[in-house]
């Protein structure tokens, strides 16, 4: 069997494996160059596996070569080689953004161990995108949802204990839902392969067990996902996690989320079930709508700029449940694009505020003023950031938002025009304010202080990312509208 | 369907939502934040008592190779159980670790005290001068 037969297995066995391997070493440079160069094997294994997908079609690995349905199955098509993409490309670019920002946010003697504990969160997010084994499925999110907890708590305000342990005692009745609904499915079909369960699904589809199955897993995934109102645990874990983990977690753990309630809903039952015969619109939609509209508008308010994104975090979540509600091939892959650019958006943005903390030592709004003078390298790309969130053209953001419109116009839905560009407005609020005392605010401090090149070389490889898949979407969306044909067009597989 | 079947034929689905509920007031009514882990602990067990019950076969011997055994129960969501213990032991664990930093930190672990301990540190913030915005 060659090297590349065992990509799926390997782009989940490198960051797992690396993780003990920074313990051993015992040392922080040698840690974060592991952790690097773990995270940039994966990125890059994650890329030859999108090109393998792209032009074999769907890639089925048997683990220790037990075939499926009584072996565990990795399964990567279109849909995960997409997710799996941008999660491994964030996290890699994070990773080289994490040696200053760790070095002046966490005591030197904890280093190693928060390098080995990332390594670990991003094995499980890696093993949540590739698996193809609803147990498996559990099992890796719990592996990364663990080392979340360990990885908020490390933040240097205290209250990021009391953040983690609320984050700890939602996320783990989240994940045990999702067990019992992973538990129905299994007793009335006998499977827990995700292709086989799809077959045997419909059958059964009209029984009290299964609707209590698809119930307790989307509450579940729901909650992972921060769909409003589950989502009460986002903003203090990201507000007071370290700058790395914020701008790790925020781009890859609730698109991974969504990722898995994408598999649920139409790859497990299909579309046709779910929307049509279940209704899981009726909730999915209304509670979108005021995820979107409500947290935006508590954005507003914020005045620590970490709390502020992450409210804006949950808004933008809500933006593509509203995509996955739509049920129709324009709305998915609105929602699929959606997922891509906000990763890099919201990257982007983290990273921004973590150059801001490295210098400043506090993201709050009124030490900021002035900022976009002092930090000019810095506060451009996150400008840059910020209009993609917006959705200006010629950024990554104008695309998803445009193809949102879209594909509810198609469905001639005008309240859902209406929630997307007030969404928008709001947005514009909230924004407006962080660049207002960015850019015109006198400063009380005279003197440039720009991050180093350390910092600033990773942020503005994202920040470009941006601008380029806003012009260039020949990747973003067509990998987006592929894979969303594939997941509609057919019932199961 | 009739009454004893419904209460004595479903007795082990009956006890796992009896602990679940149980186990979910516990992490929601009380303030100590131990007392949430052994809530959440609740919680889980009941889902381990459902998993099992489901894979016992009428008649069926212990999922464990023997001579003269013709009937087994259902190994697999035993197997599944064993993996969501070892989770729920590692969750406890980090739950844990976690309460003894936040009473170093912040000398009490009363969900009610440390709320308040936090109130009183926003409430000292907001006499510096605010954001002008």
């Amino acid at each position: 069997m060659t090297a590349l037969q065992q990509l799926p297995v390997l782009v989940v066995l490198v960051p797992l494996l690396a993780a003990p391997l920074c313990v051993l070493l015992d040392r922080r440079r040698l840690a974060w160059l592991v952790a690097l160069a773990a995270g940039s094997s994966c990125a890059l294994l994650a890329l030859l596996l999108q090109r393998q997908v792209q032009l074999g079609g769907p890639i089925s690995y048997a683990l220790g070569g037990w075939p499926p349905p009584w072996g565990i199955e990795y399964r990567i098509d279109r849909l995960n080689s997409y997710v799996l993409l941008v999660v491994t490309g964030v996290a890699a670019l994070v990773l080289a953004f994490a040696r200053h920002s760790v070095d002046r946010e966490i005591a030197p003697e904890r280093q190693v161990s928060f390098y080995a504990v990332l390594l670990l969160a991003l094995a499980g997010l890696v093993g949540i995108c590739v698996t193809g084994d609803a147990f498996n499925l559990f099992v890796f999110l719990e592996i990364s949802s663990l080392a979340s907890y360990g990885l908020i708590s490390l933040g240097r305000d205290r209250r990021a204990l009391t953040a983690a342990f609320q984050y700890l005692v939602m996320g783990t009745i989240g994940a045990t839902f999702i067990l019992i609904g992973i538990g129905l499915l299994y007793l009335m079909t006998g499977t827990l392969n995700l292709a086989h369960l799809a077959e045997l699904l419909p059958a059964v589809a009209e029984t009290r067990t299964v609707r209590a199955g698809l119930a307790f897993l989307t509450v579940g995934i729901g909650l992972k996902l921060a769909l409003f109102p589950l989502h009460l645990w986002l903003p203090n874990a990201y507000a007071y996690a370290p700058s790395v983990v914020s701008a790790l977690l925020a781009a890859s753990a609730t698109k991974v989320a969504l990722y898995a309630l994408i598999r649920v809903l139409f790859t497990l039952f299909g579309a046709a079930l779910v929307f049509d015969t279940l209704g899981v619109q009726q909730i999915l939609l209304p509670l979108a709508a005021l995820g979107v509209l409500a947290c935006s508008t508590v954005a507003i308010f914020q005045r620590d700029l970490k709390r502020l994104l992450a409210y804006s975090s949950v808004a933008q979540v809500g933006y593509m449940l509203l995509g996955v509600g739509l049920g129709s091939v324009g709305g998915l892959a609105a929602a699929l694009n959606h997922l891509f650019n906000h990763a890099l958006m919201k990257g982007a943005l983290f990273m921004a505020l973590g150059a801001v903390c490295y210098r400043l030592g506090s993201v709050q709004l009124r030490d900021l003023a002035g900022i976009g003078r002092r930090m000019p390298w810095t506060m451009a790309a996150f400008l840059i950031a910020a209009l993609s969130l917006l959705g200006v053209p010629l950024t990554a953001g104008f695309v998803s938002k445009w193809l949102l419109l879209q594909a509810a116009l198609e469905r001639g839905w005008w309240w859902m025009v209406a929630v997307l560009v007030g969404g928008s407005l709001l947005a514009l609020v909230y924004v407006g304010r962080v660049i207002e005392v960015a850019y015109l605010r006198p400063s009380p401090v005279a003197g440039r202080c720009e991050a180093p090149p350390g910092l600033l070389l990773p942020l503005w490889v994202l920040a470009l990312a941006n601008l380029w898949f806003g012009v260039d979407t020949s990747f973003s969306v067509g990998a987006a509208v592929a894979a969303a044909t594939a997941l509609l067009g057919s019932a199961g597989t | 369907m009739d009454l004893m079947v419904l209460l004595a034929g479903l007795f082990n689905y009956w006890v796992a939502i009896v602990l679940m509920m149980s186990g979910f007031y516990v992490v929601i009514a009380r303030g100590n934040l131990v007392k949430k882990l052994v809530g959440l602990g609740l919680f889980q067990a009941s889902v381990f008592i459902l998993y099992i019950s489901i894979g016992k076969v009428q008649g069926g011997h212990a999922p464990i190779l023997g001579a003269l055994i013709e009937r087994y129960s259902n190994p697999l969501p035993q197997v599944l159980i064993l993996t969501a213990i070892v989770v729920g032991v590692a969750t406890t664990a980090v739950g844990l670790a976690l309460i003894v930093r936040i009473r170093a930190a912040y000398g009490t672990v009363e969900e009610a005290q440390i709320l308040a301990q936090e109130r009183a540190e926003d409430a000292a913030q907001a006499e510096h001068p605010d954001d002008p915005a």
